[in-house]
């Protein structure tokens, strides 16, 4: 279970090709939404769109297909999606909300539904959740430091940024240019240390890279709202899907780095405890499921 | 009945199931005896219980077929204090009121469980700023959570806590859901809240994401993000605590979500 609980999991990807041509991997979380725009399953969107500064990702309300298409593609930094969600719901008056959370953002969401205590109708406005695999997650200065420094690319010349086959990714428009993973570690945020989610368990759909070939996306679908919207975007001919290779570059590695990130939380929340220092999960000696996000 | 309180809130993760187990609820929910509910007005706005009456869809059958008011102003026309399941308190308690003092003690003595709700009670809340010399009554100065003098079971944060929590939290009073309520009553422990929690506990526990959950849930709009981490308006906070309450990094119901979603 430490790929949470799914209904479906699949490769998929976005058929529109301005969308493939733009999107970090298969295109799924600007596909579905545009597409559940297009049918008023949602009415709106919160995204991680573009702000004055480059790389800098500002949490927005997208209400039309480009402005969706405008925050296309991963950044590699923190875009706090949940802050938005008021204004979503206050200022743009949403019904029906669609917002793209990671593992962590997702918990957030989830723990308002179930429990919203100073949150006055709101629960109720999330029509559709798209989760994204996260590892972890850096601050702006330390993303921006470790591609100058490592990659040695102004960090105003970067087209897109990657995480595959074990190095971070940096594309220009006349080179490609990659370092080894482990060398941002130290720049990653400290609070990623006690995640036990790579997947976003509780979100409606999962979608990421990891276990899928390139241009191509992994995809869980969880609940029966996210079940109904990606049936209905599969049905459309908006995303295709094909059969996950239960190997070692498909499946097995999915499931091999959820292992490993969540074992790593727990050494961390255990070694914390210890400490006593807080931390909201369950130390191993206290759980039936020594890897449970809980 | 019940069962379309819970269809209300999104209890039941299939709807859709047989209407007989749906029935079967209904009649338990019947069988079982009201809960009796006193509501004491302490040194709040009235915005809690203004609160739980926007429970439009349901209010009419919750207050006649679900719980029995037994003790409250504007609610109940009764002058003695009876005894009572369920005391639900709002307001902090003032120091310097006798009768506030008298009344949340007697509530403590007569009622099997007491609640403090919303952030007056629970923590004091907007309150906490008092320093008396006002009108009407200048002499009243010193405002404090009500677990400060009794036993508090239970806590329901919130500058007002939103309809749906209440509606959620009776339904579980009625269910004896003590899963859902554990939140609640380990809450009850704290009273000294404010927007700096995210920066002591949170913060600078390491612990924190940036996910923006707390600045959205805000009530007073306090809270903005910086570099992806909570940066507090002082002058605007109200100190009630829902940011750290809401954050998932202060506590963690992974079991109830999972059951919520039908995960």
């Amino acid at each position: 279970m430490v790929l949470g609980t799914y209904k479906q999991i699949t490769l998929a990807r976005s058929t529109d090709k301005q969308i493939q041509k733009i999107s970090q991997d298969g295109g799924i979380a600007t596909g579905l939404l545009s597409f559940a725009l297009d049918e008023k399953i949602i009415d709106g969107a919160v995204v991680a769109g573009p702000s004055d500064e480059m790389w800098k990702p500002m949490p927005t309300v997208a209400l039309t297909s480009d402005e969706i298409l405008a925050a296309a593609g991963t950044k590699y930094t923190l875009s706090p999606n949940m802050w938005m969600l008021k204004q979503a719901v206050r200022q743009y008056g949403l019904e029906k909300v669609g917002i793209v959370t990671i593992p962590c953002q997702t918990m957030g969401l989830r723990k308002m539904q179930s429990y919203p205590f100073g949150v006055r109708f709101m629960a109720d406005k999330i029509a559709l959740d798209i989760g994204i695999f996260c590892t972890e997650n850096f601050p702006f200065e330390s993303l921006r430091t470790f591609i100058s420094a490592k990659a040695g690319v102004d960090f105003d010349l970067v087209e897109k940024m990657d995480i595959g086959k074990g190095k971070f990714w940096v594309h220009t428009q006349d080179d490609l240019i990659s370092f080894p993973i482990k060398e941002t570690h130290g720049y990653e945020q400290n609070g990623c240390k006690v995640c036990l989610d790579l997947v976003s368990e509780m979100s409606d759909v999962s979608t990421g890279s990891i276990g899928a070939p390139d241009d191509w996306s992994a995809v869980m679908v969880r609940t029966e709202s996210g079940d109904t919207a990606f049936k209905q975007a599969v049905d459309a001919g908006v995303i295709e899907t094909k059969t996950i290779d239960e190997g070692k570059f498909g499946l097995e590695m999915l499931t091999k780095l959820a292992t490993s990130k969540k074992e790593k939380a727990m050494k961390v929340i255990d070694e914390r405890k210890a400490m006593g220092l807080p931390v909201p999960y369950k130390a191993s000696s206290e759980k039936e499921d020594p890897l449970a996000n809980v | 009945m019940l069962a379309r309180i819970k269809e209300f809130l999104g209890m039941e993760a299939k709807p859709t199931e047989e209407v007989a187990s749906e029935q079967e609820v209904e009649k338990v929910a019947e069988e079982k005896p009201k809960p009796r509910i006193g509501y004491i007005h302490l040194s709040g706005c009235t915005g809690d219980v203004m609160s739980l009456s926007e429970n439009y869809d349901i209010l009419a059958p919750l207050l006649t077929e679900m719980v029995d008011v037994v003790y409250g102003q504007t609610l109940a026309d009764v002058w003695d204090m009876p005894e009572m399941d369920l005391a639900l308190v709002e307001g902090s308690v003032c120091l310097q009121d006798e009768h506030s003092i008298k009344e949340l003690m007697e509530a403590r003595e007569k009622a099997g469980l007491v609640v403090a709700f919303g952030s007056c009670a629970a923590t004091g809340c907007f309150t906490r700023y008092s320093r008396g010399g006002q009108q009407a009554q200048p002499n009243h100065e010193s405002f404090v959570p009500i677990a400060d003098l009794v036993k508090v079971d239970c806590a329901i944060p919130g500058c007002p806590p939103s309809p749906e929590i209440i509606a959620k939290t009776v339904v579980a009073v009625i269910n004896g859901d003590m899963d859902y309520l554990q939140p609640m009553i380990d809450l009850a422990g704290y009273t000294e809240a404010g927007g700096s929690d995210l920066q002591n506990k949170v913060v600078n526990q390491a612990l924190c994401i940036g996910c923006g959950t707390c600045a959205m849930s805000c009530q007073t709009r306090a809270l903005d993000m910086t570099n992806g981490r909570p940066e507090l308006n002082e002058d605007r906070c109200v100190k009630c605590g829902v940011c750290y309450v809401q954050c998932p990094r202060s506590w963690w119901p992974a079991d109830r979500i999972n059951m919520d979603l039908g995960l």
